[in-house]
């Protein structure tokens, strides 16, 4: 099976530091795919390269055999969706234009895009009187609703996300968590998402890739993290993360 | 909002007759009252040797005219030798006439025969104390060292002034110091004061019959008055300049001062007087016609918003570009901020001196000027605008596939159009106060009662120019304010308020 994404070698620094290392990582299609790492390992670095709003400094990015740079991305990002931590979503247009905007833009006829948003409005959960709300008046998990739809409006092949739920209060990131599985099931695209928690991580994806300092510490299932980690490092960084049974072992 | 501004370029293109191509004969005038009186009288002479003749008055100064003489934007006007000499000629030649001419001509103008005033300093006492001192020219001074003499600041310092005086005739007062002309001439009249400088042709020198001591030994220099005119008037109206030349010798400083004192003390117009001298002097008669008040507002209410709608409409159709370039290039940029900031900073006065020789006198420089001064705060807010749009919108636009000619139009300057519409506001109020330098240059608008006004020290007339003009800002300001609530997007004026 060829990869959705395949990176060789790509490196990028800011000012002479380094963001990433050398990397070669192959995304396989169809699967979800986490990442994750400690705050500036160069999660978000690595997915803005997969989507071309960064350029590698050395070595190259392929997205479905298609080397991603600055001629070929603005054709690449209409098949790729993009959710950021707050939505993204533009002040200054309804809930319903933030998600048509695109689709408009290319011309698409009215009742198309109707039914597409009725559609994606139903995948996401969200209630349809949102829709015509600006996104000052809507709350922090509808917007990531909103822009989730946004992210599907042209159907791509591929959705990323660089920490979706990070935001949100736990009550609602655990509803949202739960839809969102239940959409990437029922999609069957490739996801690449990124996030801070294990567990989360473990919970969405097929594969988690640990990154520290710019570097792949280790790529495997959740349980290969836990049960085989490949140097101390990641045996740290899935024990640091407390789990619910550990405050509660405490406070008994 | 089209239609309104279509109505206001037809409004400018009925109000200001300047913009038209007239194939008539323009007279001139500098932004004090003898040069306005001057005018009105040439303008009685050029009608009666059957020419259309229209004044453009109270034009902002000596380098304004003489710009506007020599590009044909008006045809003649009243000038003093020693400011041809001098200020316009730069001491190139000798002061007596024949050489004038010659140096004139050289230019393409010409000049008639001095019209017979000095308007020149000179050395006035009250006709009490003349007769007390037996004085009669500045050299009768010399015996009375304890007079009490009291001199325009300007006069007491400059070099041709009193120190000069003082050599040349050897004066030996102590008691010299500087006071402001008004009260001068009140000390003079209460008995305060002995002598004070006046000009030759100061009103309240026939106000208060003063006694104009002789300058016996020549000393100041010879400021007589005469009509300069374009050359070719010669060829197109010649009836006119052998009119003009009826003027010579027929104006002598208590004759001038008489008219002086006409307009500034007794309040007349200035085309009432002329009117009443050309009659007097050349049997001449002439109709005048006052406008009233409503009407004389509601012109100058036109001619100020076409000022101020043509140039503001123009500074945004080019600023908001270039706003945008400068927010898209950062190097460019800089340089793009930097030149409309010093074009902020030039003088408004030279501004419109430099622009005579291409735009000529009239609306054209004075839009030109407001249009120039009008960029800065639209430029400046409409890069800051886009820059400021936050960084996960940029990216999510682009991440979208939009193009940045699409993600301009669709995000970034919605996003703006806040910030964007402040800097218009800003413009509009500002270029609606500035408008009223205009009138310097023969624009029109609310500067003309204020320039006219502030020349007559008259209050009320000032004010028929500064309250329209202060209202007029605050519809502005009201009606951007309006604009606001219906322009910005309703999501962003909510994302503002949380
Ligand atoms: N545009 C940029 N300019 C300069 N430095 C950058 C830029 N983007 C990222 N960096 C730096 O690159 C490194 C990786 O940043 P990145 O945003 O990829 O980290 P991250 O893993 O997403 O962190 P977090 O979990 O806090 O979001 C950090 O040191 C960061 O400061
Ligand atoms: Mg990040």
């Amino acid at each position: 099976m060829t990869a959705m994404f395949a990176l060789k070698d790509a490196a990028k620094s800011f000012a002479g530091k380094t963001a990433l290392a050398p990397i070669t990582l192959a995304i396989a299609p169809g699967r979800t795919t986490a990442l994750i790492g400690p705050s500036g390992c160069g999660k978000s670095t690595l997915l803005r390269l997969l989507i071309g709003l960064v350029e590698p400094d050395e070595g190259e990015v392929r997205f479905d055999g298609t080397a991603v740079d600055r001629a070929s991305a603005p054709r690449l990002r209409r098949r790729m969706g993009y959710v950021i931590q707050d939505g993204g979503l533009f002040p200054h247009l309804t809930a319903r234009a933030n998600a048509a905007l695109m689709a408009r833009h290319l011309g698409w006829p009215r009742a198309a895009i109707e039914e597409r948003i009725a559609a994606l409005a139903a995948l996401t959960r969200l209630p349809r009187d949102i829709l015509d709300r600006y996104p000052a008046e809507i709350s922090g998990g509808q917007r990531q609703r909103v822009s989730l739809m946004r992210a599907l409006m042209l159907d791509p092949e591929v959705l990323l996300l660089d920490e979706p739920l990070g935001a949100l209060d736990p009550i609602v990131r655990y509803e949202l968590q739960t839809d969102l599985r239940d959409i990437f099931r029922s999609l069957e695209k490739t996801v690449v998402l990124v996030t801070h928690d294990i567990g989360e991580a473990g919970y969405f994806a097929d594969t988690l890739v640990l990154l520290r300092d710019g570097r792949i510490v280790q790529e495997g299932t959740l349980a290969d993290l836990v049960h085989r980690p490949v140097e101390p490092f990641v045996e740290r960084f899935v024990t640091a993360q407390r789990g619910l049974a550990d405050v509660i072992a405490q406070v008994s | 909002m089209r239609r309104v501004l279509l109505a206001l370029l037809v409004a400018i293109a009925l109000a200001l007759p300047a913009m038209a191509a007239a194939p008539e004969l323009r007279v001139g005038s500098k932004k004090f009252t003898e040069s306005v009186i001057l005018g009105e009288i040439a303008v009685r002479l050029a009608v009666d040797a059957g020419a259309r003749a229209t004044h453009r008055r109270e034009l902002g100064g000596t380098r304004i005219l003489w710009q506007a003489l020599k590009a044909g934007e008006i045809d003649l006007y009243v000038e003093y030798s020693g400011t041809l000499v001098q200020e316009i000629l730069g001491g190139r030649v000798a002061a007596d006439d024949a050489a004038l001419a010659a140096a004139l001509a050289a230019e393409g103008i010409g000049m008639t025969r001095p019209l017979g005033f000095n308007n020149t300093y000179a050395i006035a006492v009250m006709p009490a104390t003349a007769e007390r001192l037996g004085a009669r020219a500045i050299s009768d001074l010399i015996r009375h060292p304890a007079l009490r003499i009291r001199f325009s600041e300007e006069f007491l310092n400059r070099a041709d002034g009193w120190p000069a005086l003082r050599a040349r005739y050897g004066l030996p007062q102590a008691d010299v110091r500087g006071l402001d002309h008004d009260l001068a001439y009140r000390g003079l009249a209460a008995g305060d004061i002995d002598a004070i400088d006046v000009y030759t042709t100061d009103a309240e020198i026939a106000y208060y019959g003063l006694r104009v001591l002789a300058d016996d030994r020549g000393h100041f220099p010879h400021y007589g008055a005469l009509v300069v005119y374009r050359l070719d008037l010669r060829d197109r109206a010649p009836g006119v300049v052998s009119a003009l030349d009826r003027l010579a010798g027929r104006i002598d400083e208590t004759t001038m001062a008489r008219l002086n004192a006409k307009a500034k003390i007794e309040r007349v117009a200035e085309a009432r007087i002329a009117a009443d001298f050309v009659a007097a002097s050349f049997r001449i008669r002439a109709e005048i016609t006052e406008q009233e008040l409503v009407r004389r507002l509601w012109e100058r209410t036109l001619e100020h918003l076409g000022l101020v709608a043509v140039s503001l409409a123009a500074a945004i159709i080019v600023a908001i570009p270039l706003g945008i370039l400068a927010a898209r290039l950062a190097r460019l940029g800089q340089a793009i901020l930097a030149v409309v900031g010093v074009v902020q900073t030039v003088p408004s006065l030279a501004l419109l001196v430099f622009m005579i020789p291409v735009f000529g006198i009239g609306a054209g420089p004075a839009i030109v000027a407001l249009f120039l001064y009008s960029l800065l705060p639209i430029v400046r807010n409409t890069h800051a605008g886009i820059t400021d749009v936050p960084g996960p919108l940029a990216e999510s636009a682009q991440a979208m596939g939009l193009s940045p000619r699409a993600r301009l139009r669709l995000v970034e300057l919605p996003i703006a159009s806040r910030a964007i519409l402040a800097g218009i506001k800003t413009s509009a109020v500002i270029n609606v106060g500035t408008a009223t330098l205009g009138a310097l240059i023969g624009a029109g608008g609310y500067g003309q009662p204020i320039l006219t006004g502030i020349r007559l020290d008259d209050t009320a007339l000032i004010l028929e120019g500064a309250v329209p003009a202060a209202l007029l800002a605050l519809i502005v300001q009201g009606a951007f304010d309006a604009a606001e609530r219906r322009l910005v997007p309703r999501g962003l004026r909510l994302a503002a308020e949380r």
